[in-house]
């Protein structure tokens, strides 16, 4: 494997993972006790849910619509899934391991590495590094909520936008015009719909018929 | 309202689980490809999402120059990780000097 690889992986899951501190803290507020806070991030592990279904429990929502909106908003992770299934082709098991570790983040740094070994080494070493780093920081977050101004004051929510734009970059040369709509309609929907609807929204684009991989005028 | 969790991830698990189920060959040519281009178009929205969002409003803030300086270091090909490291270290700045 390259260190490359390795380095990528580390970074990824260090700048998204720190996140857990917000979602432990907000888990807090939102009324649950810390080993519940824990248990989401250590079994749900998945952000987008994560938070949706806290900020229903926060808003006093039935414990149906906190499962169905988490439930709803983890669909892209399927599609992410049928994607890294045959890259790194999982038996027994290591599928239930390979599926709870199967986020934005392993995908996106497994799809950008080129040879089968990287990615099968991005996906694993990624996928652990945010579980590991998601699931330190919320306890942090948990026990000291106060913290929460932290993520801003280190610049974390600027390394993790920074991070997934690096995640993009490779991708760009050859899915310029996706990118693109992907990124309008999540411009468009972020003040118009709930948190959560412009992921899945940009994600429905995906299903456009829009014209190739290859951009050949670039 | 330890079992509404446990529940809901499941619920959340049982989308992991069902794309690594379901056999290649079922998936087919079309299916990966649409599963290739969620990846572009989410990563795109997440982007946007954490660079731009604050709650339910679009604001430019110390992360927007976070996004500039790390577009400009991935154009000239600085490692990853020295993109990340520069992301938090102009948001960190920038806030500081009160932008």
């Amino acid at each position: 494997m390259s260190k490359q690889v390795v380095s990528t992986s580390i970074s990824v899951g260090l700048a998204t993972g720190l996140y857990g501190i917000s979602f432990g803290a907000i888990g807090v507020a939102s009324g649950l006790n810390i080993p519940t806070v824990m248990l989401l991030s250590l079994l749900m592990f998945s952000g987008a849910s994560q938070f949706a279904f806290v900020g229903i429990i926060a808003a006093g929502g039935a414990p149906i619509t906190a499962i169905s909106s988490a439930w709803l908003l983890g669909v892209r992770n399927s599609f992410y899934a049928l994607r890294l299934s045959p890259v790194i082709g999982p038996s027994g098991l290591w599928k239930l391991l390979a599926a709870q570790l199967t986020v934005d983040e392993s995908n996106a740094v497994s799809a950008a590495e080129d040879t089968p070994r990287n990615q099968r080494v991005g996906f694993w070493l990624t996928g652990a590094a945010v579980y590991v780093f998601w699931n330190s920081a919320t306890l942090l977050g948990a026990i000291g909520g106060n913290l929460l101004g932290s993520v801003e004051t280190w610049g974390l929510d600027g390394a993790a936008a920074a991070a997934f734009l690096g995640l993009l970059w490779p991708r760009l040369k050859n899915n310029l015009t996706l990118a693109a709509l992907g990124a309008v309609v999540a411009l468009i929907a972020i003040p118009l719909t709930p948190a959560g609807v412009p992921v899945l929204l940009a994600a429905a684009v995906a299903l456009l018929p829009i014209r190739g991989q290859k951009w050949s005028s670039l | 309202m330890v079992l509404t969790v446990v529940l809901g991830s499941l619920a959340v698990f049982s989308w992991k689980l069902i794309g690594y189920l379901i056999p290649d060959r079922l998936v087919g040519k079309k299916g990966r490809s649409i599963a290739d281009r969620m990846t572009v178009t989410l990563l795109a929205a997440l982007v946007v999402l954490q660079g731009f969002a604050s709650q339910n409003a679009l604001v430019l803030d110390a992360r927007a120059l976070s996004l500039a300086t790390a577009a400009v270091l991935l154009a000239i090909r600085v490692p990853y990780i020295f993109v990340v490291l520069a992301g938090a270290v102009v948001a960190g700045v920038s806030r500081y000097l009160g932008f």
